[in-house]
């Protein structure tokens, strides 16, 4: 790790798909014209395709190192040069983001080819790869950045896509709110995100050594030992925000209300985004950051409790609903919560594991599910399908297979992964969360059977119109869902538990994460053995509840639902009425608040504005008063004071001789008077 | 006052000639008739003439003052003359004259 | 008291006492008839000074002229039918108090003021000295004392016309 080694083409992986969305971006509307979608289309696939490539060649490189110096970067230059804070734009790969990068540009490559058939009818073809195109970047940025700034801003990158891309018919004004509240959502996350940030380079920098890139701060993190803030560990502060940030970008409780509306936007943007790709963000987050959550254990607690209550509490919504979207939406918000809760107990191989078989067949759960829309004509709900096997038969073979999987049905890539999570969550974790997890199973696999035979089995419930445009999908959206559904069994083999045969998948990931952190090494064969055949008797169990109500109809589902006067029922059904509290508690209080702002402004700010000019009014008018008696009065005074004197003094005019006699006399005898007795 | 006057002192002559000029002020002040003005003004004229007089008896001895007298009774004379033909026309315009009565000057 | 004493109080008393009449009197008739016996009493004072000239100049023209004039004045302004108001006095408490004050100026400043008098009283006939006078030291205003007459001669004949009536 010392001596990482220097490469060039890193950087591709990157910008190939950001060429093509600022190709479709800018110049998207005048190519469709000109050339049509299918040169957006090449601008599209290609690049992502060439990145998968590009992957591929850095997975057979690191295979080609030694285990412990698989390590490859990709320097560009010196992005932020401020005092201690050095990050550069660098790309770095290791064994961990090898398997990402590959499941983004290759899961996400066949989502892209998908989407040209199913967006083929949209005017605003070339907006949407932009928007693709530009997600990809953002998330290999994600991926493949070696600080937590570079992280951060393809983590905020992949944000502003989502929103783009759920909000992407926003004549609808119901799916740009969708937008908005998954960007929202997000955000409040982001917060967490960044105040972890700065809280862990603030207190590295305390020990003199602040940095951001990932290989820094693992190789300093063993001096925050000790450090707290605010009376509790620096370490546990740190990685709870960052875990809040995750909860925000991976939808666990309580800011996974933005998913299931997320799936307002078209489906291809629902299987790439909200089931292999962005959401898995914040597992790879905790897991690239695990030597630091391990210094955490009361953080690593949290995250575990946290997402065994939401794998169950998902679960438990998505048996009621009927929407074909929200099922799936659902159970994304479910298994994410299985992935993190196998980082929580401290599993982390097992939880990118799970990420990885995850995207498979939930990608191809979500294309499928955009197959039979399409067919459907733009209909979604399930009441309204049925037996759709006969006219949707490549579908129905994929999602059949998919669904298998998902269900961890044995043998299938599911059922390795998710058994290795229970089994982890038993050893590390504890009874109370291997039950969480195991109930979650069984009711996972409930309501996807149930899903599958309100869907594909059974009488068409649908209306005579849709009936007739019922047709299979165009082979561009087809053979996608083939190579996902039948990748999900191969992959399983890379997780085979200990007494089937090595974990490869955990070998791979032992340089990041270090020994021991894979199996079970404690539990004894029996046990993990015993922990197998329950989780697939539950799986069975829930296959076979489905298939008595929605297949067979001998159990109805009604009676389940009139369960406790129907509360049960209900709860599921509107989601435990999570989104109508945050609305009435968040949305309805910053309304308030921003009521009450404007009524301050209107009479307090407002009222003291006009009170000054009421004021200065009436001043002006006191001075007005003022000149108008006072200073006119002294102008009018001087004038009437001098008609006064004057009309006194015009009296010496008598025209009397007498009296000017008297004057000259007077006068002469007091200049004699005077002259006798002051002068000389 | 009396023991001082005889004809061989100055200062007889002098308040004489006070005692006119005095009595002919007073007539310039009170009166209301023209002509009584004037003649009042005809008293001030001999009073400061008795003086020019013995001014000259008394103090110098040559008759320059006799001239002075001489000359001033030549003007009182001519401004007799002239005042009295003013006084005439008055008469004629206004039908009296009394100086009271004509104040045509009055602001 | 000798004869000339006697006779100078006399002509003292004459004078003064006529010019009081002339001041007090209400009859404008009286007034210049009173005028007449001061302008006597004031020659017979010239003479005592030794001015014989003027003394007769005196009668000459103030007697013989001015107040023959006045006289004629009197009459032509004169209404015989109301005496009483001719000659009413106005405002006299104000004139006896600057008059009062006026005289006893006079008189203080008479009887304090040491005169420069000459060392010998001589009396001799005026008339050919005075003559000499006029044509010699004072001719100018000897001349110009017979313009002012004759101006004022004009000037009299120019108001007192009757075309002044329009």
């Amino acid at each position: 790790m010392d001596n990482p080694i220097q490469t060039d083409y890193l950087r591709w992986i990157v910008f190939l798909p950001l060429i093509g969305a600022i190709i479709n971006g800018l110049l998207g509307a005048k190519i469709q014209k000109s050339m049509g979608k299918g040169a957006i289309s090449f601008i599209a696939c290609a690049p992502v395709v060439i990145a998968f490539g590009l992957s591929l060649v850095a997975l057979f490189t690191l295979k080609g190192l030694n285990p412990e110096s698989r390590f490859l970067i990709d320097r560009l230059y010196t992005w932020i040069s401020l005092g201690s804070l050095q990050v550069d734009m660098a790309f770095a790969v290791d064994p961990l983001s090898t398997v990402m990068i590959l499941v983004v540009t290759g899961i996400g490559g066949l989502i892209h080819i998908y989407a040209t058939g199913y967006m083929h009818d949209d005017k605003a073809f070339w907006r949407f790869f932009a928007y693709l195109n530009l997600f990809t970047a953002a998330m290999l940025t994600l991926v493949l950045g070696d600080s937590l700034l570079l992280m951060f801003v393809g983590w905020e990158g992949v944000g502003l896509c989502s929103y783009a891309l759920i909000g992407f018919w926003y004549q609808d004004h119901n799916n740009a709110r969708a937008g908005n509240k998954a960007f929202i959502v997000n955000r409040v996350g982001d917060f967490g995100f960044v105040l972890g940030m700065f809280l862990l380079f603030w207190s590295l920098d305390a020990q003199g050594h602040g940095t951001l890139t990932f290989r820094e701060i693992a190789k300093w993190a063993s001096t925050l030992q000790g450090q707290t803030i605010w009376g509790l560990p620096v370490v546990m502060v740190a990685t709870l925000f960052l875990f809040v940030g995750a909860t925000g970008k991976s939808a666990q409780i309580p800011l996974h209300v933005w998913l299931p509306d997320a799936m307002a936007g078209p489906t291809p943007v629902s299987a790439l985004i909200h089931a292999a790709t962005m959401v898995t963000a914040g597992v790879y987050m905790i897991a690239r950051l695990g030597f630091l959550f391990a210094m955490a254990p009361e953080t690593l607690h949290v995250v575990a409790v946290i997402a065994a209550a939401t794998a169950l509490f998902a679960a438990t919504i998505a048996i009621t609903q009927n929407d074909i979207k929200k099922v799936l939406a659902y159970s994304t918000v479910s298994q994410l919560g299985y992935m993190f809760l196998a980082v929580g107990v401290g599993a982390y191989a097992q939880g990118v594991f799970h990420l990885v078989t995850h995207a498979f067949f939930k990608a191809c759960l979500f294309l499928g599910a955009g197959s039979v829309i399409h067919a459907m004509g733009g209909e979604q709900d399930m009441t309204k399908m049925g037996g759709l096997r006969k006219h949707l038969p490549r579908t129905f073979i994929t999602y059949l297979l998919a669904t298998l999987a998902l269900t961890g049905f044995p043998g299938t890539a599911g059922f390795f992964s998710k058994d290795g999570i229970l089994e982890e969550a038993y050893a590390r974790g504890g009874m109370g969360l291997w039950l969480a997890g195991l109930c979650g199973a069984g009711l996972t696999a409930f309501y996807m059977w149930r899903q599958v035979f309100m869907t594909f089995f059974g009488e068409c419930r649908a209306d005579e119109h849709t009936k007739h445009h019922l047709h299979e999908s165009p082979p561009v959206m087809t053979w996608p869902l083939v190579i996902l559904a039948l990748g999900a069994f191969p992959v399983g083999i890379l997780g085979l538990p200990a007494f089937l045969g090595h974990h490869r998948f955990v070998e791979w990931l032992e340089p990041v994460f270090g020994h021991g952190h894979g199996e079970a090494a404690h539990l004894s064969h029996e046990t993990a053995l015993l922990l197998t055949v329950i989780s697939v008797v539950v799986a069975l169990a829930g296959l076979g509840l489905a298939y008595l109500m929605y297949y067979r109809q001998t159990l109805s589902p009604e009676r389940f639902s009139a369960l406790a006067g129907g509360l049960f029922y209900r709860l599921s059904y509107n989601k435990y009425y999570v989104d109508e509290i945050y609305q009435a508690i968040f949305v309805n209080g910053t309304l308030l608040l921003a009521r009450i702002g404007a009524l301050f402004d209107q009479y307090v700010v407002d009222g003291i504005v006009n009170g000054s000019a009421s004021l200065t009014r009436f001043i002006a008018w006191l001075n007005g008063l003022f000149d108008a008696y006072v200073i006119d009065g002294i102008v009018n005074a001087v004038g009437n004071i001098t008609f006064w004197v004057g009309n006194r003094v015009r009296r010496v005019q008598t025209g009397n001789i007498n009296s000017y006699l008297y004057g000259i006399l007077i006068a002469v005898v007091v200049a004699i008077i005077v002259k006798l007795r002051y002068w000389s | 006052m009396l023991s001082g006057f005889s004809p061989n002192e100055l200062s007889s002559y002098l308040t004489i000639g006070a005692i006119l000029f005095t009595l002919g002020l007073f007539t310039v002040l009170t009166r209301r008739n023209a002509i009584s003005v004037l003649m009042g003004v005809e008293l001030i004229l001999n009073g400061a003439n008795i003086n020019y007089v013995a001014f000259s008896h008394f103090g110098s001895g040559n008759a320059d003052g006799q001239i002075y007298a001489i000359f001033v009774i030549m003007l009182a004379a001519a401004e007799a003359a002239v005042g009295l033909a003013i006084v005439l026309a008055i008469f004629q315009i206004f039908h009296t004259i009394d100086v009271e009565a004509v104040e045509t000057l009055r602001e | 008291m000798d004869l000339s004493t006697a006779v100078f109080y006399l002509v003292a008393i004459i004078t003064v006492g006529s010019a009081l009449m002339v001041a007090f009197s209400r009859n404008i008739i009286y007034s210049a008839f009173s005028l007449l016996g001061t302008f006597a009493g004031i020659a017979g004072i010239y003479v005592f000074l030794g001015a014989d000239f003027v003394a007769g100049v005196q009668l000459l023209i103030y007697v013989g002229g001015i107040l023959v004039l006045i006289l004629f004045a009197v009459m032509l302004t004169h209404r015989i039918t109301d005496v009483q108001i001719t000659n009413r006095a106005a405002g006299r408490i104000p004139a006896l108090i600057i008059t009062g004050v006026f005289i006893y100026l006079l008189i203080q400043t008479i009887r304090e003021t040491s005169w420069v008098k000459v060392k010998e009283v001589v009396f001799q006939p005026t008339t050919a000295k005075i003559g000499d006078l006029f044509l010699d030291s004072y001719l100018l205003p000897f001349e110009l004392a017979s313009l002012v007459l004759l101006a004022a001669l004009i000037g009299a004949v120019v108001i007192s016309r009757k075309e002044i009536k329009e």
